[in-house]
């Protein structure tokens, strides 16, 4: 039986009245790649925040996180400083606003060094340089004194992966972290990223809205839909054998790059992705799914064993 | 209709930038270098590269909003500003906060003088990208992206184009839309017999809907040629490295 | 359908207050306000001059009252001198940039050099000094503000997609600059102009103060303020009414403006279907 590095218990974050994730439990297991896909409107992002306490003031999340046997959404802001950086990392979509504008490279990595190892400043810049090489900048002796903006955007990507592994966290979770990137730089990234958190023994949430990059990098995913976990697994038998409509209808709408397909036309989903509390009440999915009746009205519960989904109608 | 929408011919677009210290030297970028090819009536053709391949630089010279420093380009039809339209990527930069659907959608038939039955028109322009005629006295932001993208494409249509290029069209909309807006590209283009030329980074977008495809990399064409042959072999290493980079789904989830 | 914003009903109110000072004041006022009557100054307010007399026993009521027309003049001449000087020039500089917008920002910028006295100064030594070479003056010194701002909100409206596509389909300079530059420049500009306003009318007083504005004799709120500094400790009220006049009609006309901008923005528009 695997160790489990986090269990997220009824999550819940709130936007005023509306509960943009409602009730998400979950586990991450220790050491390995878990997805969470889900467009805008799943709450994928919220669910992140609230898992390092990082959700703005007019926000409320309750439900439990545990790590190591601590509730996190119980702890106080000093007990969750020394977490954040060192136990538990996080890296974003767009480097440029989550890297200091004019703080150097080499000191941004260093930071979390001389915070958390008590290095000094000379020590931690020294082990800042062995890991944006570790990171694969090219020249990184120089790159150490440069500003982010005066990186490209692969390589100010790296030095977020640089900062945040600095301390060899036990959970990193990266939030869309090649959405901005060109196919190559992405391709390169998402390696580098795997290779890390392998050699570093920690357990990594990829959250996105790409299904592909999820199947290449990950070992389990979960599927978000409206502030509701949809589906739950493993990569191969989820992306194989989907068992909800909205994970189906997804994957039917990629093109696909290998094979001829009858006509030009994809299997589109009808209608949009509903804004925030504009979701039907019951199963979010259902004012868009074929297979919805009556009795989606009332949300169903995530069932099944290894392979969850949660639907009253769900595919055989 | 056959013939060639455009002739593109040896055609290059530099950049001088600014200096960077007093007196340092000037810098030229060159982002659009050497490119070459025709743009056959009807057809579907991709563009495809990464950041500072010079696509974009390429779509704003068919569009006439830039000059080439060297070859030439050249239009055969009776009027580019008319035939020649454009949908681009963002839907929250695409419409004019302040000006209603209506009057967006208009615009390009005010300017080009183009009289008619405008009413009709924007009834017709929103049937076909399938938005409700009571959108029409409505402002962007009560909209969707994937609804602004088809306002935005109903807007393109207006003047009665041959040639719609869409820039990465889709790459800002949610996933489950994309499938949508690319399915009413197509339908449009049988419809109208619309020239399209499809500028994206998501290959697996341009292998699904194009005839032709053109992958540039710094300016240059490195390979052209039929969209099924150049996905299957492709011949410039370039390309090859763009596949390879392509996360992949498990073969098994096709149905 | 759109719901009036109350900061329009508030700054109507106000505005229209002086507004309808200023028109009694052309045809009646309580009395005459040029008349001096040296044994009545300094009266506090009672039944024959309802807010008392001045300095010189001239009714406060009525000077302040033909002075709403006055500050009503001044004000809007101008914001209309520097918007209308203002704005094209920063649309210019927004529209075409290069050397052009280079040159027409350090135009502004010399104009920015040039405090309102100076010019004022300058043009009474050119011409006589009056309540027109006041507006001049401040008004060409208000114009770097307005320009400014247009170019600045206009450099982001450039940038919009929309934009390259009205370019694309043959829209000209003057189109983009009067269809997508100026409407979405707008909120903007009404707030500056509050602003302006504001200002135009204290610059004016001070300019009144160093007689190099309207002549003694015409009422202007913010003369009325200056030269009731000079009797604070005999008359204290005598400061207290024009200041309070300034500041009200101030008030009302930012109010005004931040109404006018909420009534116009598109966003704040109630949805009244459901979304398509």
């Amino acid at each position: 039986m695997t160790a489990v590095a986090l269990t997220v218990e009824n999550l819940t974050v709130r936007v005023g009245p509306i509960a943009a994730v409602q009730g998400v439990s979950f586990q991450l297991a220790a050491g390995k790649r878990t997805g969470l896909i889900g467009e805008s409107g799943s709450g994928k992002t919220l669910t992140a925040l609230a898992l390092l306490s990082l959700l703005p003031d007019t926000l409320s999340a309750s439900g439990h996180v545990i790590y190591e046997g601590m509730d996190l959404l119980t702890l106080n802001e000093r007990a969750l400083c020394r977490l954040r950086g060192d136990r538990l990392a996080m890296i974003f979509q767009e480097p440029m606003t989550a890297l200091n504008p004019v703080m150097k490279i080499g000191q941004q990595v260093a930071e979390p060094l001389q915070l958390h190892r008590g290095l000094s400043a000379a020590a931690a810049q020294a082990a800042a340089l062995r890991m944006l090489e570790h990171v694969r900048i090219p020249d990184a002796a120089e790159k150490m004194h440069a500003y982010p903006h005066q990186l490209s955007g692969g390589q100010r990507q790296r030095a977020m992966i640089a900062m945040a592994m600095a301390c060899s966290p036990a959970i990193l979770i990266a939030d869309e972290p090649t959405t901005a990137l060109d196919v190559t730089v992405q391709a390169q990234i998402l390696h580098l990223l795997s290779d890390l958190v392998d050699e570093h023994g920690s357990t990594l949430l990829l959250i996105t809205h790409d299904l592909p990059v999820v199947a290449t990098v990950c070992e389990r995913v979960i599927v978000l839909y409206g502030g509701h976990i949809v589906e739950e697994g493993t990569v191969d038998d989820v992306f194989s054998a989907p068992r909800h409509p909205y994970t189906r209808a997804l994957l039917d709408a990629i093109p696909a790059l290998d094979e001829e397909l009858p006509s030009r036309k994809l299997a589109a989903i009808p209608g949009s992705v509903p804004g925030l509390g504009q979701f039907p009440p019951g199963c979010p999915f259902r004012n868009r799914c074929p297979r919805a009746t009556h009795v989606c009205e009332t949300m169903p519960a995530l069932e099944g064993d290894g392979h969850r989904a949660a639907c009253w109608h769900p595919l055989p | 209709m056959t013939g060639i929408a455009f002739s593109v011919d040896h055609v290059s677009r530099h950049f001088v930038l600014p200096r960077s210290t007093l007196f340092g030297a000037r810098r030229t970028l060159t982002a659009v270098d050497d490119v070459t090819f025709d743009l056959q009536r009807e057809e579907t053709l991709g563009i495809v590269g990464e950041s500072g391949s010079g696509k974009t630089t390429l779509v704003k010279l068919l569009l006439g909003l830039e000059r080439p420093d060297g070859g030439s380009i050249a239009y055969h039809g009776a009027s580019l500003r008319r035939d020649v339209q454009v949908v681009f990527q963002d839907p929250a930069s695409a419409l004019d906060p302040r000006m209603r659907v209506e009057d967006i959608i208009l615009e390009p038939l005010r300017v080009l003088r183009i009289s008619g039955d405008h009413r009709a028109r924007v009834r017709e322009l929103m049937s076909a990208v399938g938005l409700p005629l009571s959108s029409v006295s409505h402002y962007p932001h009560e909209f969707s992206g994937g609804q602004r993208q088809r306002i935005a494409i109903a807007r393109a249509l207006a003047p009665h184009p041959r040639v719609l290029i869409g820039d990465e069209p889709v790459s800002a909309l949610d996933v489950s839309v994309r499938a949508q807006i690319l399915n009413l590209l197509e339908d449009l283009r049988v419809g109208f017999q619309l020239t399209l030329v499809l500028v994206s980074h998501d290959l697996s977008v341009v292998r699904h809907m194009t005839d032709r495809v053109l992958v540039m990399q710094r300016g240059r064409v490195v390979e052209e040629g039929e969209t099924r042959s150049v996905f299957r072999r492709p011949q410039h290493p370039y390309t090859q490295l763009l596949l390879d980079s392509i996360p992949r789904l498990p073969q098994a989830s096709r149905r | 359908m759109r719901r009036v914003p109350p900061t329009l009903i508030a700054g109507g109110v106000l505005v229209g207050l002086v507004i309808v000072a200023a028109a009694i004041s052309l045809i009646w006022t309580p009395a005459d306000p040029g008349h001096v009557e040296v044994s009545q100054r300094f009266r506090p307010p009672g039944d024959a001059f309802a807010l008392g007399t001045d300095n010189l026993g001239r009714d406060v009521l009525s000077r302040l009252m033909v002075g709403a027309r006055n500050t009503l003049l001044i004000g809007i001449v101008t914001v209309l001198i520097a918007a209308g000087l203002g704005v094209p020039l920063g649309g210019i500089a927004a529209l075409y940039r290069g050397p052009f917008e280079a040159a027409t920002m350090r135009l502004a910028d010399v104009l920015l050099a040039f405090p309102a006295i100076l010019l004022a100064m300058l043009f009474a030594a050119v011409f006589r000094p009056s309540t027109v070479t006041a507006m001049a003056a401040i008004g060409i010194a208000l114009v770097p503000v307005f320009a400014r701002v247009v170019r600045g909100a206009g450099l982001q409206v450039m940038e919009q997609d929309y934009v390259t596509v009205a370019r694309t389909y043959g829209s000209g300079q003057l189109w983009i600059f009067a269809h997508h530059l100026l409407p979405n420049v707008g909120s903007v500009l009404i707030v500056q102009a509050t602003v302006a306003f504001a200002i135009a009318i204290l610059a004016e007083a001070a300019l009144s103060y160093l007689g190099l504005g309207a002549p003694q004799t015409t009422p202007s709120w913010g003369r009325m303020l200056s030269e009731a500094q000079s009797f604070l400790s005999q008359a204290p009220l005598l400061a207290l009414w024009p200041g309070l006049s300034i500041a009200l009609a101030v008030l009302g006309f930012n109010l005004l403006g931040d109404g006018l901008r909420d009534l116009l923005d598109p966003k704040l528009v109630e949805r009244v279907a459901a979304q398509a």
